[in-house]
C-alpha cells in the first residue's frame, strides 16, 4: 500500500445516504497530486456531495477518504488542509477583501502581519491588489469570484475544491476565468478538484475527468479519451453532441463488429468486450467525424436525403435521413467549406464515417 | 407615476377610508402631545404654550413617584431586553442551525405561542406561579415575568435574520480553519447584528410598555411607568400625565427609528 501517499485524494468505496436516498453509491476515485481533476455530471448526480465529503461538511455513511495517505473522513472541516471555493462565493460581507483573504491564514495561527503579507501576494495573483480595502458587495461578480479563489488559496491548502465556481458568470467572463484558473493551478502546483455540469468547461480545463450520474462514476479518464471513447450511453450522450443509434450486432470478425443500424444499412466498428453476436446495443458517432459526399466513397457509404441545414457559428449541421433507416447529424466546419460541399435540403448524399468514429456502448 | 386604471387610488371611497383610519389612529396621540404643552390646568381648554407640565413631572408633588417608576421601568426594560435577546439568540441558533431534530416544529411553536395567548391569561398564570412557589412580589417578579414574555418578541427578528443567512458563510469560515465557535463569533454574529438590534429594541419597547402582566405580578409599592400612570389617572387626569405620555411616545418613536436605520444601513452593506 505504499503508493497511497502519491495520491492527493483517495476515495475508497464512499457511500453517502440521506435517509433512504443514496446520493453516492460506492464511489472510488484516486486523484493525483498536482492534477486538475473534474467531477462532471448533471445536477443531482452526487458530484457536489462528493466534494462536501472531502471538505468535511458531510460525513460519509461508509467508506474512507485519504488525503496524501492519511484518513480524514472523521475530521471536522477546520482540521482538514483543504479549502473550498463556494458556488455562491460565501465571501464574508462585513469584512474587507483583504480581511476575507487573511481569514484562513490567521485561523491557522499565523501572525497578523504575516497574514496581511500573504493576502497581498494572493490578491496580486488574482490581480485585485487595488481592491483590498473594499467590501465584497462593492465588487463585480467576476471580481468576487477571484477574491473567493484568493481566500481559498491563501492558507496554502493541499487540495483546492471548487464547487461550480464559474456558473454565475456570463459566457465571456467564464471563458477568461477558465484560462486563468488553469494557469493558477499550474503556477501554484496545488491539486484542484473542480465540480461542474458544463461538459465543455470540463473538457477545456481538466487533466482528468470523472463523469458521474446517479451517485456513481460512469467513466474516468483524460478529456480526449472520454470524448472519443465513451464507455456507455450516459457518457456518450452527456459529453458533446453525438448520433446515438440502436444497432444489432450481426457478427464479430477480426476484432470488428458488423452491425445492422436499421433499414438494411450496415456499419462496422471495433468490437467491445462483453458485446457479442446478436446483441442489441447502442452505437455513438460524433457528427464532426462524419463526411458527406455525392457518390459512395467506400463499402460503408450510407445513402440518404438531406433534410435540413442549420448554421451554428463555426459549423453547419446537416440532418440526413437514410432510406428506411436512422437519421444522422453531420457537422461540416465552416473553415472546410472550400473543400467540402454543403448539400441543399432534398439533395441525395452519402454519409461516410471516419475510421474509428463509430463506438459501441456497453449500456 | 401616472395613476393607471387599476391604481388603487381611483377606487371610490379609498381616500375617505384612508383618512378616517389615519384620523382615528393618530388624532388622540396628537391631542395628547399638543395638550401636554398647555398652560391650563384643564385638559380641554387651551390657554397657551407652556412647559409647566413637563416641569411638574420632574419637580411637582408627584415627581418622586414618577422618578422611581421611570427608574424601575427603564432598568427592567434594559435588563429584560438584554437577557431575552441572549436567550432568543441561543434559541434561534439551535432551531435555525441545529439541523432537523425531532421536536423542532414543536419547539418553534412553544416559543411563538405566548404571542397568541391572551395577555390576561399569561398575567394570571404568572401570578399563580409566583404565589405557588412563594416568591414575594416586587421588582424581581416583574423582571422575571418581563424576561419571559419578551423572548418571543426578541426571537422573531433574530430568527428571521438567521434564516436569511445561508449556511455556506459558516461553512466557509470552518473550511478556513475556524472552529464552530470562531465561525459564529467572527462571521455569523456580525451578519446577525441588525436582527439582534431589532430584537433587543422590540423587547425593550414591549417591556417598557407592558401594563397587564406588570400590574398582576408587581408587589405593593413597586410601580413602573404604565402602572404609575394608571394609578394617577384613577385620581383624575391631570395634564402632567399627558407630558409623561408624550415623553414615552418620543422614546418609542426614537427606538423604532433607530431600528429602521440599523436594518436599512445593512441593506446597503
Amino acid at each position: 500500500m505504499q503508493d497511497n501517499a502519491t495520491y492527493a485524494v483517495d476515495i475508497r468505496s464512499a457511500v453517502k445516504r440521506f435517509g433512504s436516498f443514496t446520493a453516492l453509491d460506492r464511489v472510488s476515485l484516486s486523484i493525483r497530486d498536482n492534477e486538475f481533476f473534474t467531477l462532471l455530471g448533471p445536477s443531482g448526480c452526487g458530484k457536489t456531495t462528493l466534494l462536501r465529503l472531502i471538505a468535511g461538511f458531510e460525513d460519509v455513511t461508509e467508506g474512507e477518504i485519504l488525503l496524501f495517505g492519511e484518513e480524514i473522513e472523521t475530521l471536522p472541516p477546520h482540521q482538514r488542509p483543504v479549502n473550498t471555493v463556494f458556488q455562491n462565493y460565501a465571501l464574508f460581507p462585513k469584512m474587507t477583501v483583504e480581511e476575507n483573504v487573511m481569514f484562513g491564514v490567521e485561523m491557522r495561527g499565523a501572525r497578523r502581519s504575516e497574514a496581511r503579507r500573504r493576502a497581498g501576494e494572493m490578491l496580486e495573483l488574482v490581480r485585485l491588489e487595488r481592491f483590498a480595502g473594499r467590501r465584497p458587495a462593492q465588487l463585480s461578480g467576476g471580481q468576487q469570484q477571484r477574491v473567493a479563489l484568493a481566500r481559498a488559496l491563501a492558507p496554502q491548502p493541499k487540495v483546492l475544491l471548487l464547487d461550480e465556481p464559474l456558473s454565475a458568470l456570463d459566457l465571456k467572463l467564464r471563458k477568461a476565468m477558465q484560462m486563468e484558473l488553469k494557469s493558477i493551478q499550474r503556477e501554484t502546483g496545488i491539486t484542484f478538484i473542480f465540480v461542474t455540469h458544463d461538459q465543455e468547461e470540463a473538457l477545456t480545463m481538466s487533466d482528468r475527468i470523472a463523469v458521474m450520474s446517479e451517485g456513481r462514476v460512469q467513466q474516468m479518464g483524460e478529456a480526449r479519451e472520454i470524448y472519443e471513447r465513451p464507455h456507455n450511453m450516459f457518457v456518450a450522450d452527456f459529453i458533446g453532441d453525438t448520433n446515438l443509434l440502436d444497432v444489432t450486432v450481426d457478427r464479430i470478425e477480426d476484432g470488428r463488429a458488423i452491425c445492422h443500424i436499421g433499414g438494411g444499412h450496415v456499419l462496422t466498428c471495433d468490437a467491445v468486450d462483453g458485446i457479442g453476436a446478436g446483441a442489441q446495443v447502442h452505437m455513438s458517432i460524433r457528427p464532426e467525424r462524419l463526411v458527406l459526399s455525392d457518390e459512395a466513397l467506400g463499402a460503408e457509404s450510407l445513402a440518404g436525403t438531406v433534410v435540413d441545414n442549420v448554421f451554428i457559428g463555426t459549423d453547419i449541421q446537416s440532418m440526413i435521413q437514410l432510406e428506411n433507416g436512422p437519421r444522422f447529424a453531420v457537422r461540416t466546419s465552416n473553415s472546410d467549406r472550400g473543400a467540402r460541399r454543403i448539400f441543399a435540403p432534398g439533395a441525395q448524399a452519402f454519409v461516410n464515417a471516419e475510421p474509428g468514429a463509430a463506438r459501441l456502448l456497453i449500456d | 407615476m401616472a395613476a393607471g386604471r387599476n391604481d388603487i387610488r381611483t377606487y371610490r371611497g379609498f381616500g375617505t377610508v384612508t383618512y378616517l383610519c389615519l384620523f382615528i389612529l393618530y388624532a388622540p396621540l396628537i391631542v395628547v402631545a399638543v395638550y401636554s404643552f398647555n398652560a391650563s390646568r384643564s385638559i380641554t381648554i387651551w390657554e397657551g404654550v407652556s412647559l409647566a407640565w413637563y416641569r411638574d413631572v420632574f419637580t411637582g408633588p408627584e415627581s418622586a413617584k414618577f422618578k422611581q417608576a421611570a427608574i424601575n421601568s427603564f432598568s427592567i426594560a434594559a435588563i429584560a431586553a438584554t437577557l431575552s435577546t441572549m436567550i432568543a439568540l441561543s434559541a434561534a441558533t439551535a432551531l435555525v442551525r441545529g439541523g432537523r431534530f425531532g421536536l423542532r416544529t414543536l419547539s418553534f411553536g412553544l416559543i411563538s405561542l405566548p404571542l397568541m395567548v391572551p395577555e390576561i391569561v399569561t398575567a394570571v398564570a404568572t401570578l399563580i406561579f409566583f404565589s405557588a412557589i412563594g416568591f414575594t412580589r416586587g421588582y424581581l417578579t416583574i423582571l422575571a415575568a418581563h424576561i419571559a414574555f419578551c423572548i418571543p418578541f426578541a426571537y422573531m427578528p433574530i430568527s428571521a435574520r438567521m434564516q436569511g443567512i445561508e449556511e455556506s458563510y459558516e461553512q466557509a469560515a470552518m473550511d478556513l480553519y475556524a472552529t464552530r465557535g470562531q465561525a459564529f463569533r467572527r462571521v455569523l454574529l456580525p451578519m446577525m447584528m441588525p436582527g439582534i438590534v431589532s430584537g433587543f429594541l422590540l423587547a425593550f419597547i414591549i417591556s417598557l410598555d407592558d401594563f397587564i402582566i406588570t400590574n398582576f405580578v408587581k408587589g405593593a409599592g413597586v410601580e413602573t411607568l404604565p402602572t404609575a400612570i394608571f394609578g394617577a389617572v384613577k385620581q383624575g387626569i391631570r395634564p402632567n400625565i399627558m407630558a409623561i405620555s408624550t415623553m414615552l411616545l418620543a422614546v418609542s418613536i426614537l427606538m423604532v427609528t433607530i431600528s429602521y436605520f440599523v436594518s436599512k444601513s445593512d441593506d446597503a452593506r
